[in-house]
């Protein structure tokens, strides 16, 4: 089902094409409004769709499965932290789904860059990048020897 | 240099009624431009087929006093104030241009129509604010122009390709700011250069005017008629067959921030 844009709601802000992972959302010559280059190459991530703050990135659904008259939209509001679905069948019953992106605040979770870097030792680690303290835990569970099973070593 | 009338200094050159007549038959290109626009693109039918469709599907019905509600937010909220950009920079510099174009086409007009000659002086405020409009115009165009213009933001585009989404942009800049150089060389008496820039602010507000089939000029007329279609499917229930907004406290904050990417 590729995606495109209401060129009447799109303010041209850019979001879309940043975000989609394919770069085929771009911005038309003529109106400076985006639209989706390449509706072939399109993995239907929705992306875009939830990432537009006009909501005028909609989904068209191919004939064969999804007759006319159907409709599946989307809303993200990132400030509750949830994103709505709307499924419209064709003989006009929805149905409704809300679903939580994620239960901390935007910002608050630390990007690789926040962290120190690591020592050249840490090469010969076993451990992640940032391990155990970006768990929250002070140590890594580990078996000791004795509790391997007998024969083992 | 403010307060001098530039209109008034030309009528020595250009009779009075040359430049009214302009002034008209600017004004004749936007009215027929916008109407053949209207009718190409069959803007209109789309614009009246969605609000049919919306009104058929309404769930629940919207009065008139809600109607004239809608339409107030609508002027105050997506028109006076710019509220659909979600980009602040954008929306700065879109009400610098919009405020300043109609300050300087307002002062324009009258200073043309009403001060056409030295024997009328202008207030000083007049051609002051013809100038304020103006600078305002270049301030927050040439801004859009060259670092907030999506294409050159989002796809990395150089500030310098010219596209055909740019003839409004470009008409306008280009116009104001040979309108505000011809203004400034009139008033230092070489009027060789001062007839060059004359023909250059002519010429580009001729393009602004005149290309309106072609432009986003219209874009003036028609997006307000889409903010208010919007707020009247969120009134009658239909949202565009969007999900109504979950029950949910905005606790988390939002991730929509302007990404800075080149």
């Amino acid at each position: 089902m590729p995606t495109f844009v209401y060129m009447t709601s799109c303010d041209g802000c850019g979001h879309c094409v940043d975000i989609c992972p394919s770069d085929i959302m771009h911005i038309d010559t003529t109106y400076r409004r985006a639209y989706n280059i390449e509706p072939n190459m399109c993995w239907e991530c929705y992306s875009c769709v939830k990432a537009c703050p006009q909501n005028a990135i909609d989904c068209r659904g191919y004939a064969d499965f999804a007759p006319l008259g159907h409709s599946v939209r989307v809303l993200r509001e990132p400030e509750k932290a949830t994103i709505s679905w709307k499924i419209k069948f064709r003989d006009g019953r929805e149905k409704d789904f809300v679903s939580p992106i994620r239960t901390t605040p935007w910002g608050s979770i630390r990007s690789p860059a926040d962290y120190e870097a690591p020592t050249a030792d840490a090469m010969n680690s076993q451990k992640l990048a940032h391990e155990p303290e970006a768990l929250k835990i002070d140590a890594l569970p580990a078996l000791t020897r004795d509790q391997f099973k007998q024969g083992l070593v | 240099m403010f307060s001098n009338n530039p209109f008034a200094e030309l009528s020595a050159l250009i009779p009075p009624t040359v430049m009214q007549t302009y002034v008209v038959v600017m004004a004749l290109l936007v009215a027929g431009g916008t109407l053949f626009d209207i009718m190409h693109k069959k803007s209109a039918r789309y614009f009246f087929k969605n609000w049919q469709n919306s009104k058929s599907s309404a769930k629940q019905q919207v009065g008139g006093g809600e109607m004239v509600s809608i339409a107030v937010r609508t002027a105050v909220v997506d028109v006076m104030t710019s509220g659909e950009f979600c980009n602040m920079r954008r929306r700065i510099a879109h009400l610098l241009t919009m405020y300043g174009f109609v300050i300087y086409v307002v002062t324009t007009v009258i200073m043309v129509f009403a001060y056409p000659t030295s024997a009328t002086p202008a207030p000083v405020n007049l051609p002051a604010l013809w100038y304020i409009g103006a600078l305002m115009v270049c301030l927050g165009g040439y801004w859009f122009w060259f670092f907030i213009r999506v294409d050159v933001a989002a796809e990395g585009n150089s500030p310098f390709r010219f596209v055909r989404a740019d003839l409004f942009i470009v008409s306008l800049v280009l116009s104001v700011t040979f309108g505000l150089v011809w203004a400034y060389v009139q008033t230092t008496g070489n009027i060789t250069w001062a007839n060059v820039f004359l023909a250059l602010y002519l010429l580009a507000t001729t393009v602004l005017f005149g290309s309106i089939p072609w432009s986003k000029f219209s874009h003036m007329f028609f997006k307000p008629a889409a903010a208010m279609q919007k707020r009247v499917a969120e009134a009658n229930g239909t949202r565009s067959n969007l999900p109504a907004p979950a029950s949910a406290p905005k606790i988390y904050g939002s991730a929509l921030r302007q990404p800075r990417h080149y």
